[in-house]
C-alpha cells in the first residue's frame, strides 16, 4: 500500500463536559495526498475541528482524552511521537491557519515579529527570517510588506489578517496545511481572493490541504475530495463531485437540499401600498461616511432583502429606522410622519409597529430571563396590549407560531439550539404584533439546514400575517428564494435596487455581478464553469 | 502614544486639582484648626491670636485661595515639633519609605510573575496547588500580626535580625520580607487567573501549531496579554504599600511617611500631617499615571 | 429535507433550580465547602456571642494572668488561654466577633451599594456626568487611605459608624470601576439593544437586563473586599485609633497583646488565626463564587470526572 501524506486511522476523542462524557469524534479514518484537498465538511456540533485539532496537538487534555486511533504523517504515527518531535512538526511540516484570523493573532506583537517567529522556532537564522517575511507578505497580497512588518494585527482588515495568517503558516512550506474555516468571518468577494490564493500556494508548494468548512461552496470551489461529518461520525466521504450528485447518506441529502438558492423565487411586484418611504438619509461617525443617502420605499407585506459586505452600511440602516442611531439628514416617511422627528413618547409607540431580530440569538436573548419572561416584556413595556391574565395564553400560541412547544416557557435560553433560540426571538418580535420586522443579519450565526427552516419559518408567517420584512444579509444565495425586492449597497450607497428575479438573472451593475460571481455555488460543476469564466 | 499621554495627562491635572481642593476641606471640615493646631490648654485669646495670625477669620474662599498658592510654591507650612518646613521633613521621611515599596514591590512583582505563569502552565498541577494555597494564605495574613510574630521569631528567640531602626541592610529584611507577603498572595492569584485565560487563548493555539516551545509561549506570548490586570493590581498593592506601611512602619520604627504621620497627630503637628498626605497623594497619583502609561506601553490597541 | 417546524435537535437539556445546582457546585469544591461552614459558624457567634459569653470576656482574674493555653483544668473557657488582666481569650474572641465582622460588613454594604450605583450612573447616562464620577474616583484611588482613615478617626474620634464611613469611602472606587466597565460592556450586548427597541426604559434596562448581570461579579468583589476591610479595621484598632477600649474586635486584641509578646504570646496569636481563618475563607470563598458564578467556567465544579485526572 502506498504512503498517504497523512493518515488518519479510527481516530476517537472525548471530553469531559457538565453534562459527562462527549465522545466527539467516534472511529474516524481519512487520508490526504500531496498536491490533493481534502474537505471535511459540518455543521456545528459536528466534530469537524476535533481530528485536525489531534492532528496539531492542540486538544487540552485533560478534558480531553484520545481514546484511540494513529494519525500517521508520512508513515510515522504523530500520537507516539515524543512532545519535542511533535513541536518540530508543527509549523515546519504541517501547518495551520483558522477562522476568525484576529483573535488567533498575538495582538501585542507586530506581524513581522509573529512571522519571523514561525521560522527562528525552526532553526532560521533572524536576518534570513526577515527577509523571507517580507517575500512572504509580498507573495501573499499585502500592499507595502516593509512596512506592514511593523504593524499589528489591528491595523489590518479581516482579509488582510487571514493573508498575513497564510504568510506565516507557510513560510517553512509545509508538507500539509490545515486550514479551519479560513473563509467564514470574511466578505463573499474577500472569500472568493482567500481561496484562490490558497489554491495558487498549493500548486506553488505540493502540498496537502485539509480544508475544515461548514460550506458546501467551500467545497464545491476547493476540494477534490471531501468526508462528510455528522455528531462526531464520520458519514460519508468521496469526490466532490460524487457526493454533491449522488449523496448516500440521509443527512448528506438533508443538507445538500438545505443549501440556499434553489427554489422559486418570488416575482417582486412593486404594487401596492407604501408601507416606509426612505429619503437620501445620511449618517456619519467621525469622519467616516455609513450612509451616504439612501432613498427607498418599502411595500406592505413584502420583503426588502439589503445585502452588502463588511463596510456597506446596511446595519447602520437597520439601526437609524430603528432610532438606535439618530440619522444626521434625511426623512423615514411611515404612516404620514417622519420617523426621524418622533418625539421619544412617540418613539415609544412607534416600537410596537417596528420590531427587529438580530443576528446572533446567544446574545439578543437575556440569558438570565426565562422563555416566558422574554417573550411576555414586551407586555411589560407596553401593558395596553393585552392583559396580563392572558399573557401566558398568548405566550404559548406565539411559542408554537414558531414551532415550539407551549411547554419551553420556563425553559432558559441556554437550554435550547441555535435554531430554536433564533424562534424565540421572532416570537418576542411578534408579541408586539408589529407591521415591520428588520432582520440584522438573522440567520448567518446558523447552520446551513436550520437557515433555511428559519428563512420558511419567516416567509410564512409573513404569508399569514401580511407583515413586511426587511432583511439585512451579506450573502445573495440567502435572500434569493425569500425576497421581493433587492437592494445592493456599497460603501454606504445603494449600488442597486429591483426585484430579486431581476437582480439574480440580469444584475446590471458591475458590483452586483461580482458579488454574484464571488458567493460559491455548492454544485461542482457549476462553481467549475464559474471558475473558467473568471480565469 | 504622544496624544494618548497628553489625553491622559489632562484627565489626570483635573483629578489633581480636585485632590488639593479635597485637602484643603479635609484640613477645614475637621474641626477648628486653632484648637487643633494649639495645645488642649491653649486659651480663648491664644486661639483668637492664631486665627488672625493664620488669617482663620478670613472668607473659605479667600483662605482657600492662599492654600492653593501655598500649595503650588511648595511653602507647606512649619513643623512644630522639628522647627524646619513641613515639606522637607515629609520628603526625607518619603524618600525612606519609596524605597521600602520600590525594592518591595520588585521582588513581589518578579516573583509572583514567575509563580503565577508556572502554576497558570500547569493549573491543577501539584506546583499550582502548593502556589495556590500559599498564595491564598499569604493573602489572609494581616501584616502588623506577620509583623510581631516575625520579631519575637527572628529578633527576640532566635536573634538573628534586628527589631528597629534603619542602621544596616539587616535592618531591611524584616520589614520587606513583611510587606512582602500580602502582595505576593494577592498577585500570584492575579496572575495566575490571567495566565490561564491567555494561555488558554486562540493567539497561543497560533503559537503552538507553529511549534513553538513551552517557555516562549509562557512568557512571551501569554505574558504580555496577562499583564493587563495584572498592573491594575500591582498599581493597586504599590499604592497600598505607599500608605498602608504606616502600620509595619511603626512597629519596626522605620522612619518613613507613616510613622511620621502616626508621630505627628499624636503631637499635633498637622502641617507635616497634610503635607504627608499630599505628598503621598501625590505619589500614588504620580504611580497610577504610570500604571496607564505602561498600559499603552504592554498594549498597542491602547496606544492608537 | 423535512420543513416540519420542530427541529432534529436533541431533546432540551433538564436542569435543576440554581439553588440546587449551587450547593452541589459547593459540595464539589471541599475548600469553599469548609470555608462556607466556617464563615457560617462565625455569623452566627457574631449574632449570639455578646450575649453568650458577654460577662465572661469582660471578668477580671487576676491569679489568671496570662494563663497559658490548653490548661484543660480550668474548664474549656480557658482553653486559649487568658489576657494580661487575666480575661479568657476564648470569650474573647468570640465576643469580639460582633464588632469585627459588623464594622467589615457595614463598611462593604455601604461602599458596595454607593459605588455600585455611581458605576451604574457612569456606565449610562451622558459622557460628563461619567467623566465627573470617574475623576472623583480617581481622587479617591489616589488618596493614601489608610492615613486618611487615621486622621479622620482621630479628629472625629473613633466610634464603630465612624470606622465603617471612613473604610467604605475607600473602597467605593472599586465598585465604582468595576461596575462601569462592567455596564458600558453589557450596554452594547444585543438583548440591551433589543430591549430598547421593544421601547424599554432606562431604568428597566438598568435594573431589569443589566444589573441582574453585573451582580455575580459584584458579589464576588464583596466577598473579597470583605476580608479586605477586616484587614484594615484590624490595622487602624491595632494602631489605636479604630475601636476603642471596652470595645474589643480582633485587631485591637492583637494590640493589647504586643507588650506581652515575648513572654505571653498567645495573647497576640489567637485573634491573628482568627482573622486569618475569616480572611481566608473569604477569599476561598470568593475564588469559588467567581468560577460557580461564571456561566463559561462552571464546568470546572460540574463536571462528572475530575478534572486532573
Amino acid at each position: 500500500m502506498a504512503e498517504h501524506l497523512l493518515d488518519v486511522r479510527n481516530l476517537s476523542v472525548e471530553f469531559y463536559t457538565a453534562s459527562g462524557v462527549v465522545k466527539a469524534v467516534r472511529n474516524i479514518s481519512y487520508h490526504l495526498d500531496r498536491g490533493e484537498t481534502l474537505a471535511i465538511l459540518g455543521e456545528s456540533g459536528s466534530g469537524k475541528s476535533v481530528s485536525s485539532a489531534a492532528i496539531m496537538n492542540l486538544i487540552d487534555m485533560p478534558p480531553g482524552r484520545i481514546t484511540s486511533g494513529e494519525i500517521f504523517l508520512d508513515g510515522e504515527d504523530l500520537l507516539t511521537m515524543r512532545p519535542d518531535e511533535r513541536r518540530e512538526v508543527n509549523g515546519k511540516r504541517i501547518a495551520m491557519i483558522f477562522q476568525d484570523p484576529l483573535s488567533h493573532l498575538n495582538p501585542v506583537y507586530t506581524v513581522g515579529w509573529q512571522i519571523r517567529e514561525a521560522m527562528t522556532t525552526h532553526g532560521l537564522p533572524k536576518d534570513a527570517a526577515d527577509a523571507q517575511a517580507i517575500r512572504l507578505l509580498g507573495r501573499v497580497g499585502i500592499p507595502d510588506p516593509q512596512a506592514a512588518m511593523d504593524k499589528y494585527p489591528h491595523q489590518f482588515s479581516g482579509g488582510q489578517r487571514q493573508r498575513v495568517m497564510i504568510a506565516m503558516a507557510l513560510a517553512l512550506r509545509p508538507d500539509l496545511l490545515i486550514a479551519d474555516e479560513p473563509t467564514t468571518a470574511l466578505d463573499v468577494t474577500v472569500q472568493a481572493d482567500v481561496l484562490a490564493l490558497l489554491k495558487e500556494l498549493q500548486r506553488e508548494i505540493g502540498m496537502g490541504v485539509l480544508i475544515i468548512t461548514h460550506d458546501l461552496g467551500v467545497v464545491a470551489e476547493i476540494a477534490d475530495r471531501v468526508v462528510v461529518m455528522e455528531k462526531g461520525a464520520l458519514v460519508e466521504s468521496g469526490t466532490v463531485r460524487e457526493v454533491y450528485k449522488n449523496p448516500k447518506h440521509p443527512y448528506t441529502r438533508r443538507l445538500i437540499a438545505a443549501a440556499p438558492g434553489k427554489g422559486v423565487m418570488h416575482e417582486g411586484e412593486t404594487q401596492g401600498e407604501v408601507l416606509l418611504s426612505v429619503r437620501d438619509v445620511c449618517k456619519n461617525y467621525g469622519a467616516f461616511q455609513a450612509l451616504k443617502g439612501v432613498s427607498f420605499d418599502l411595500m406592505a407585506g413584502q420583503t426588502l432583502a439589503i445585502v452588502g459586505e463588511s463596510g456597506s452600511g446596511k446595519s447602520t440602516l437597520a439601526r437609524v429606522l430603528l432610532r438606535l442611531d439618530e440619522p444626521d439628514s434625511g426623512q423615514a416617511i411611515w404612516k404620514g410622519r417622519d420617523l426621524f422627528q418622533l418625539s421619544p413618547r412617540e418613539i415609544y409607540r412607534l416600537r410596537r409597529d417596528l420590531q427587529m431580530v438580530f443576528q446572533d440569538p446567544t446574545q439578543s436573548l437575556n440569558p438570565r430571563m426565562t422563555v416566558f419572561q422574554l417573550v411576555s416584556e414586551a407586555w411589560v413595556i407596553h401593558p395596553d396590549i393585552l392583559p396580563r391574565a392572558k399573557w401566558r395564553e398568548r405566550v404559548a400560541e406565539l411559542l408554537q407560531q414558531v414551532g415550539l412547544s407551549p411547554d419551553h416557557m420556563r425553559r432558559y435560553p441556554h437550554q435550547f439550539s441555535g435554531g430554536q433560540r433564533q424562534r424565540i426571538a421572532i416570537a418576542r418580535a411578534l408579541a408586539l404584533e408589529p407591521r415591520l420586522i428588520i432582520c440584522d443579519e438573522a440567520v448567518s450565526a446558523l447552520d446551513v439546514s436550520v437557515q433555511a427552516q428559519v428563512i420558511e419559518l419567516l416567509d410564512k408567517l409573513r404569508r399569514q400575517t401580511g407583515i413586511s420584512f426587511i432583511f439585512i444579509a451579506h450573502d445573495l444565495p440567502v435572500v434569493r428564494d425569500f425576497a421581493d425586492q433587492v437592494m445592493v449597497m456599497q460603501k454606504g450607497r445603494i449600488v442597486e435596487l429591483g426585484g430579486v428575479r431581476q437582480i439574480f438573472e440580469a444584475p446590471r451593475e458591475p458590483y452586483t455581478q461580482a458579488l454574484l460571481a464571488a458567493s460559491l455555488d455548492p454544485d461542482p460543476d457549476v462553481q467549475a464553469a464559474h471558475r473558467a469564466r473568471r480565469a | 502614544m504622544l496624544s494618548f499621554i497628553r489625553k491622559r495627562s489632562v484627565a489626570s491635572l483635573i483629578s489633581l486639582v480636585g485632590l488639593i481642593v479635597m485637602v484643603f476641606f479635609l484640613s477645614r471640615m475637621t474641626g477648628d484648626p486653632a484648637s487643633l493646631f494649639l495645645p488642649v490648654e491653649a486659651s480663648a485669646e491664644m486661639k483668637q491670636q492664631f486665627r488672625e495670625l493664620h488669617g482663620l477669620n478670613d472668607p473659605l474662599l479667600v483662605q482657600f485661595g492662599r492654600y492653593v498658592g501655598d500649595v503650588v510654591t511648595g511653602d507647606l507650612g512649619e513643623s512644630y515639633r522639628k522647627a524646619r518646613p513641613a515639606l522637607d521633613v515629609v520628603t526625607e521621611a518619603f524618600t525612606w519609605t519609596l524605597w521600602l515599596a520600590l525594592i518591595t514591590m520588585s521582588l513581589v512583582t518578579s516573583a509572583a510573575i514567575v509563580v503565577g505563569s508556572l502554576a497558570a502552565f500547569r493549573s491543577g498541577g501539584f506546583f499550582d496547588r502548593i502556589a495556590s494555597m500559599l498564595s491564598l494564605i499569604g493573602a489572609s495574613v494581616p501584616d502588623f500580626w506577620l509583623a510581631i510574630v516575625a520579631i519575637v521569631l527572628f529578633s527576640v528567640n532566635l536573634a538573628w535580625l534586628p527589631t528597629s531602626g534603619t542602621g544596616s541592610v539587616l535592618h531591611w529584611i524584616l520589614p520587606i520580607g513583611v510587606l512582602f507577603v500580602r502582595p505576593f498572595g494577592i498577585i500570584v492569584q492575579v496572575v495566575r487567573g490571567s495566565m490561564i485565560s491567555a494561555l488558554s487563548s486562540a493567539y497561543v493555539k497560533t503559537a503552538r501549531a507553529k511549534g513553538v516551545r513551552s517557555g516562549p509561549i509562557i512568557f512571551i506570548h501569554a505574558l504580555r496579554n496577562a499583564m493587563l490586570p495584572v498592573i491594575t493590581v500591582i498599581g493597586d498593592q504599590a499604592a497600598s504599600l505607599l500608605n498602608g506601611a504606616v502600620v509595619v512602619e511603626t512597629i519596626f520604627g522605620f522612619p518613613g511617611v507613616g510613622k511620621l504621620m502616626i508621630d505627628s497627630i499624636l503631637q499635633r503637628d498637622f502641617n507635616v500631617v497634610l503635607a504627608a498626605i499630599l505628598v503621598t497623594a501625590l505619589a500614588i497619583f504620580l504611580m497610577n499615571l504610570l500604571i496607564d502609561l505602561c498600559y499603552a506601553l504592554l498594549d498597542p490597541r491602547i496606544r492608537h | 429535507m423535512s420543513l416540519s417546524s420542530t427541529e432534529t435537535d436533541p431533546a432540551l437539556r433538564e436542569e435543576p433550580s440554581l439553588g440546587v445546582r449551587m450547593g452541589r457546585m459547593l459540595l464539589a469544591d471541599k475548600f469553599a465547602l469548609v470555608a462556607a461552614l466556617f464563615l457560617v459558624v462565625m455569623v452566627i457567634l457574631a449574632l449570639v456571642g455578646p450575649a453568650w459569653l458577654g460577662e465572661e470576656a469582660v471578668r477580671q482574674n487576676l491569679r489568671g494572668r496570662n494563663l497559658a493555653p490548653f490548661d484543660w483544668s480550668r474548664g474549656w473557657i480557658w482553653c486559649m488561654g487568658a489576657d494580661a488582666l487575666g480575661r479568657p481569650l476564648f470569650a474573647r474572641i468570640i465576643v469580639a466577633t460582633q464588632n469585627t465582622l459588623m464594622v467589615a460588613a457595614g463598611a462593604v454594604v455601604l461602599s458596595a451599594a454607593i459605588g455600585t450605583f455611581l458605576g451604574l450612573m457612569a456606565g449610562f447616562s451622558s459622557p460628563r456626568i461619567s467623566q465627573i464620577i470617574m475623576r472623583l474616583a480617581d481622587v479617591i484611588m489616589s488618596f493614601p487611605s489608610l492615613l486618611i482613615a487615621v486622621i479622620v478617626l482621630y479628629l472625629l474620634g473613633s466610634s464603630i459608624v465612624n470606622l465603617m464611613v471612613v473604610l467604605s469611602i475607600t473602597r467605593i472606587p472599586v465598585y465604582l470601576r468595576t461596575t462601569r466597565a462592567e455596564v458600558l460592556e453589557i450596554r452594547e450586548r444585543m438583548f440591551v439593544q433589543a430591549a430598547r427597541v421593544m421601547g424599554a426604559s432606562s431604568n428597566r434596562i438598568l435594573f431589569r437586563h443589566i444589573l441582574p448581570i453585573v451582580f455575580p461579579t459584584l458579589t464576588t468583589l464583596a466577598t473579597l473586599d470583605f476580608a479586605y476591610v477586616m484587614l484594615a479595621e484590624s490595622a487602624l484598632s491595632f494602631l489605636g485609633i479604630g475601636i476603642q477600649p471596652p470595645d474589643i474586635t480582633w485587631g485591637l486584641m492583637i494590640s493589647q497583646g504586643r507588650q506581652y509578646l515575648t513572654n505571653a504570646w498567645w495573647l497576640s496569636f489567637w485573634p491573628g488565626l482568627a482573622i486569618i481563618l475569616t480572611t481566608l475563607s473569604l477569599n476561598l470563598l470568593s475564588n469559588w463564587l467567581r468560577i460557580a458564578l461564571d456561566p463559561v467556567q462552571r464546568w470546572r465544579l460540574e463536571m462528572k470526572e475530575p478534572a486532573n485526572g
